[in-house]
């Protein structure tokens, strides 16, 4: 990437591969070239191919002469959801084979007697067990009956089984019995994939463990098998690099960590978006953004300080209840801390029988979409709402593609929320919009607590076809000054891609007190994987320098929550010790607003993460601004501040003359989506292409 | 007026989410592990004269409308206009608070422009509060540890350190129950700093107006839900174990246009042994069983609240009178849905769940402290441990759907992991899983329960607290199912031991507990084949249960 012996990189391609649609960007130099083709399910390295071959004829180049090229898949993810993986086995020990299905024993919701809960990847009658224990010490209670290990191989090829998860108890701790049944069953079923809990998650918990071993080998078949038939043929039609893989965690990494570990692949896509915004904050220097990406179903929040965005170390999959917490399967993965939230311009709005309006999680989707579309919706949307204010242009709504209705739109309103609240179809829309605006930044004002931010420090970065007509409103909900619609934002996933860094994470459980730590021990560990991720980076980017960092999951002793805290520099000793003891007392304080200086301080989990600096790529060329502001359109839109409507000026994003401050209300037009400046902000175009929002501070406005 | 309509409905998502905030604040800072992995918690938001405007919906149905009616007591003792800014309140009253000494409950007034705008309340479960520690052995209230009354333990801004000296005297881990203290204080802050940000941002000098406008529509809400039920009376029995002979409880749940009623006129007096349930706790399952199958999507709040009244004669089992003993009233108490829903199933038959195993089935050890029959001084080089292991059965069959195997119903009780409680403990685990043939026969079978077996590592004696039922009275099938396996408790050399009370597991012997299943519904042999061969396949079913049970032909 930024090696020092490479050329520089002209050609740099990113393939984002989703459900729908499998987007490709190529970047030559400063000039963006992008296609959107289906996705081809059966074989999603088509439609990648189609894509790759379609951009590089759009610049007159061919394969070889490609640079970079990152992808990014959700087949991990579909496979996991659909259920579509492979006839996955898993073995474990003896007495314990229902703790995948068992689980936490809870219900995700308290009052909801009739939920079912989300089934385990393998079914009973493919959990299979074998006698052997270890203790939490290591110390090996029962030894393994290798004898039991040939009949199971027997069994295994009876029921036709293509991958298998190996997750034995406290295998974190010592994994030597699941290294050797791998080991005798690789001499028997040479052809079956074989993923052991301690390498894939070598963490304490053992239903989070084992559920993210099961995960690994569902879809390790479906995924090794693309990613390598897809090297073959970018390799004959002439690729030269190596391609990348981007990660859950927001780093990329080579193809044969992708292999070993699919499971790390998931949640690739909307990494792409928070990378995306993390290098706009590096752009304009900004040190605390808040990216906000909103499309059709979902809006999507995530935090990002000093261009890091905030990384979580679990995620939860094929959630039977959309967005409640703890109805999907953990796996335990490095993957960038976004909250999800069911707020789109899909999103339906109703009022339930408390007389309360409700908006979203529910979408109507693209089909049959909203009511304005007039495509068989009869259910208010949010995209209804916002042509009822008169924030869309019904000719050019998503780039001319669908044409509003905006009668129709008005008298769902009134039917649906209009009526039961006592209201008239402008106020029916202004609550519905109210109501999304105060659910989003809900979320963000939670998720800000839970990570110890003040939300109204930050910046406010938004993408994606929705966030601009919202962001003015969610960043006055949550007493934000700034806000950046970036140039180029259409793209997003893809486009972010390209400024990944090469990155691995690696964690390894390790219960120590912190005040009589086993040094020498911890030191050990720390070496082991630093050199595992090491090597990892460096097998995908041999030239570049490398970067540890280096962190420890440090609790108090009786709390259940851990909180991550960096390791001071250098060799571990008993002042890197008590400067650790130090960080985790600040770091607490400012989560908790105090420190418990007379409890003992615990150590549960060691992580080490090397990276390449994130490449420094100039960002793609926007046409530059057309002079003179000869016919500047209106349109009549209702005011939430005035509940009026107002005659707004309408300018297309390209009119703004850069550096010049236009004060709103005003909207500004581009193909993919539309920009709301509400009164008490005023906007500039930079030079960079970017929309700055700014909140007046003169004014006496509220929300 | 459009403006006020809509910033009504603002507010109402706001405070709940400043409620939820709470409640997160709390879980994340809390050693318990009932409080942070059971969400053995709550809080809330009240107007100036008590009643709860918001409640977080993370939290345990046991503290749903006790907490609720607390902080009524509170300002009996401490009436608002004697409060000023900084103030914090806080008891563990069990008729005053949730129940039982475990509960800390905290309560903080919040002023605005120097008036009383609102109070925060909050509760949680504390790792130890003294006394004879967790179970059901005391005979009094005070066998049961420290029993603060409503007292100021925050005085504007300044702790009083001599009550918290009392506090850490009186406990075996004086660091974490401090901890746990301050973070109730802390929580309440986290929701009063919302709170304030909000009247300022919609300009209101109070939460009034709004908090009328939520109680009217949730008490509308859920007079509508309860009118698409049939009115009428009803009345059910359930016999539990008890801890030395078998208790009655007896409901008569009748439906009105002015909400519902519940009796408990009939039901078992109380005992000494601190199974008692006070009334407050009895209250707060009994609502939470109503709500389950009537106006389940209402949030809670003394609107919705206020429609349900209940009735426990004084000095019954379920309104146990001070000086009661009372540490496991959750036993008696988790029954209280299933009694609800056998009256409720009378008047809606086809829609309403079976009895499940219902009361959590936690398997509590310690060693390392000096036991009966052993020789007192070895026990100073043991390793000395206290774990929770939070353990359930099988709820019951539901119309259409089979019970939930080894889950909690009606706690939200989530278990701790065995690879942590290993770590920090010298319990060993052997076994964890589905118990076959545990699940009621039904049409739609009940969940299953499961079997855990575990020992002393290091083969040395340790203590278990039992505290469990089901045991002699398995749960009941319903119109036509069959009952779940009852629960047993059992060592490996053989000997059953009882379902209460403090014992010891002899070194060497593993301790087998397996936790009852929930209840079948309709008949069995009405079960689609297709179910039942999956759940033959899985061993879910035994083949011998199969044909008894299910009338399973043979050769298939």
């Amino acid at each position: 990437m930024s090696g020092t012996k490479t050329p520089p990189q002209r050609n740099r391609i990113a393939v984002d591969v989703g459900g729908t649609f499998t987007d490709v960007v190529l970047l030559q130099d400063q000039t963006q070239y992008a296609a959107k083709i289906l996705t081809s399910a059966d074989a999603p390295e088509r439609a990648v191919l189609q894509g790759i071959a379609d951009v590089l004829q759009q610049a007159g180049l061919d394969f070889a002469a490609i640079d970079l090229l990152i992808l990014g898949t959700t087949l991990a993810t579909n496979a996991l959801i659909e259920r579509k993986g492979a006839r996955t086995a898993l073995i474990t020990t003896s007495g314990f084979r229902d703790l995948v299905e068992i689980g936490q024993e809870d219900r995700f919701a308290q009052y909801d007697v009739f939920l079912q809960k989300p089934q385990p990847l393998v079914p009973r009658h493919w959990r299979f067990t074998l006698d052997e224990r270890i203790d939490a010490q290591g110390q090996v209670r029962i030894a393994l009956d290798e004898q039991q290990v040939s009949a199971l191989a027997q069994q295994l090829r009876e029921q036709q089984i293509d991958s298998v998860a190996i997750g034995f108890l406290q295998s974190f701790v010592n994994p030597q019995h699941e290294q050797r049944v791998a080991t005798l069953l690789r001499a028997q079923l040479p052809e079956v994939t074989i993923s052991l809990s301690s390498e894939v998650c070598p963490e304490i918990r053992e239903y989070e463990r084992l559920s993210t071993v099961c995960a690994n080998a569902y879809v390790q078949p479906l995924v090794a098998g693309y990613l390598t038939r897809l090297q073959q043929q970018l390799t004959q039609r002439g690729l030269r690099v190596r391609p990348f893989l981007m990660t859950s965690g927001g780093g990329i990494t080579s193809l044969e960590t992708g292999i070993a570990e699919p499971v790390r692949l998931v949640e690739s896509g909307p990494a792409g978006g928070a990378i995306l915004a993390s290098n706009i904050a590096r752009q304009l220097g900004l040190e605390k953004v808040l990216s906000f990406d909103m499309g059709g179903t979902t809006a999507k929040i995530c935090f990002i300080d000093h261009y890091q965005p905030q990384i979580s170390r679990s995620f939860e999959f094929g959630r039977v209840h959309r967005h409640q917490k703890g109805s999907g399967l953990p796996i335990r993965i490095p993957v960038i801390d976004l909250v999800e939230i069911g707020a789109g311009g899909g999103s339906i709005a109703r009022i339930d029988n408390l007389g309360r309006l409700q908006v979203g999680p529910d979408s109507a989707g693209s089909s049959p979409g909203p009511v304005s579309y007039n495509l068989g919706g009869e259910l208010v949307t949010i995209t209804d709402a916002n042509a009822q204010l008169g924030l869309l242009d019904p000719a050019a709504f998503a780039g001319g593609k669908v044409e509003l209705n905006v009668a129709r739109a008005a008298a769902a309103l009134i039917q649906q929320v209009g009526q039961p609240l006592g209201l008239d179809e402008d106020n029916a829309a202004l609550a519905v919009t109210e109501i999304i605006a105060e659910n989003m930044a809900n979320a963000a004002r939670v998720h800000a607590s839970e990570s110890g931010k003040q939300v109204d420090a930050y910046t406010l970065v938004a993408f994606g076809g929705a966030a601009p007509l919202h962001a003015v409103r969610l960043a006055t909900r949550l007493g934000i000054q700034r806000v950046v619609i970036p140039h180029a934002a259409g793209v997003g996933s893809a486009l972010g891609f390209l400024w990944a860094p090469v990155a691995y994470q690696a964690v390894h459980s390790f219960y120590q007190r912190l005040d009589h730590l086993d040094i020498a021990a911890v030191s050990d560990l720390l070496t082991t994987l630093s050199d595992q991720v090491r090597q990892l980076v460096l097998q995908a980017d041999p030239a570049a320098p490398v970067t540890l960092q280096r962190s420890v999951y440090l609790r108090y002793a009786g709390q259940g929550h851990e909180v991550a805290v960096d390791l001071p520099e250098g060799e571990l000793n008993q002042q890197a010790t008590a400067a650790l003891h130090q960080r985790f007392t600040l770091l607490y304080r400012q989560l908790y607003g105090r420190s418990l200086d007379h409890v003992a301080v615990e150590a549960i989990s060691w992580t080490v993460t090397a990276s390449t600096p994130a490449p420094a790529i100039a960002p793609p060329q926007t046409a530059p601004a057309v002079s003179g502001t000869a016919d500047r359109a209106t349109r009549l839109v209702y005011s939430a501040q005035q509940r009026k409507r107002l005659a707004v000026p309408v300018l297309a994003r390209q009119q703004l003359v850069t550096g010049e401050s236009y004060s709103g209300p005003l909207l500004i037009t581009e193909p993919e989506t539309t920009t709301w400046v509400e009164e008490n902000f005023s906007a500039q175009r930079t030079a960079a292409g970017h929309l700055l929002l700014q909140r007046n501070t003169q004014q006496g406005e509220k929300p | 007026m459009s403006q006020d309509i809509i910033q009504h409905q603002v507010i109402w998502n706001r405070l709940i989410a400043v409620v939820e905030e709470q409640a997160q604040a709390l879980i994340r800072t809390a050693f318990g592990t009932a409080t942070r992995e059971a969400g053995d918690l709550s809080a809330g938001v009240f107007l100036p004269d008590g009643r709860m405007v918001a409640q977080a919906v993370t939290g345990t149905p046991g503290h749903v409308n006790s907490m609720a009616e607390s902080v009524k007591h509170f300002l009996r003792a401490f009436p608002l206009e004697t409060l000023q800014p900084g103030d914090v309140l806080v008891t563990n009253d069990p008729w005053k608070g949730t129940g039982h000494l475990y509960d800390i409950t905290m309560v903080t007034p919040v002023f605005y422009h120097n008036q009383p705008v609102a109070l925060f309340a909050s509760t949680l479960h504390v790792v130890d509060i003294g006394g004879l520690g967790p179970g059901p052995d005391g005979h009094q209230i005070f066998h049961e540890g420290l029993f603060l009354p409503i007292i100021k333990l925050i005085h504007a801004g300044e702790l009083d350190n001599t009550v918290l000296a009392i506090v850490k005297a009186n406990v075996r881990e004086p660091e974490q129950v401090e901890g746990d203290f301050l973070a109730l204080v802390a929580c309440n802050d986290v929701g009063a700093r919302r709170l304030l940000t909000l009247l300022e941002e919609f300009e209101l000098p109070d939460l009034q107006a709004v908090g009328e406008f939520i109680l009217a529509r949730s008490r509308q809400g859920m007079l509508a839900a309860i009118a698409g039920w049939p009115q009428g009376s009803w009345s059910a029995e359930m016999w539990v174990d008890g801890y030395d002979e078998p208790l009655l409880l007896q409901a008569r749940l009748t439906i009105s246009p002015q909400g519902i009623h519940v009796d408990f006129a009939g039901s078992a007096s109380f005992v000494a042994k601190g199974i008692n349930v006070v009334k407050a706790y009895t209250d707060a399952y009994t609502s939470f069983g109503i709500r389950c199958l009537i106006g389940a999507d209402i949030p809670n709040n003394a609107g919705s609240l206020g429609v349900i009244t209940i009735d426990a004669p004084e000095g019954s089992i379920l309104n146990a009178p001070y000086p009661a003993a009372v540490t496991s009233r959750h036993i008696i108490g988790q029954m209280l849905p299933d009694v609800v829903f056998n009256c409720l199933r009378q008047a809606r038959p086809g829609e309403v769940p079976a009895e499940g195993a219902s009361c959590l089935w936690n398997i509590q050890l310690s060693g390392g402290h000096v036991l009966p029959g052993y020789d007192a001084s070895s026990f100073l080089r043991q390793p000395r441990f206290s774990i929770t292991s939070f353990s359930t059965g099988g709820t019951g069959a539901r119309p259409q759907l089979d019970g939930l195997s080894t889950t909690s119903f009606p706690s939200g009780v989530r278990n701790v992991s065995l690879e942590i409680l290993e770590s920090i403990s010298p319990v060993v685990f052997w076994r964890k899983e589905h118990r076959a043939d545990s699940g009621g026969a039904g049409a739609q079978r009940g969940g299953l329960g499961q079997v855990i077996e575990l020992s002393h590592g290091q083969d040395m004696p340790m203590e278990l607290g039992a505290a469990w039922d089901r045991i002699h009275f398995p749960a009941r099938g319903a119109e036509g199912g069959q009952h779940g396996a009852p629960g047993r408790v059992s060592l490996s050399t053989g000997e059953t031991l009882s379902g209460k009370g403090r014992q010891i597991i002899p070194p060497g012997s593993h301790l087998i507990v397996e936790t009852p299943g929930g209840g079948g519904l309709g008949d069995a042999r009405q079960r689609d084949p297709a179910r039942l061969q999956h759940d033959i396949k899985n061993q879910l079913i035994s083949h011998e249960a199969a044909i008894q049970h299910y009338h399973h032909n043979k050769t298939e």
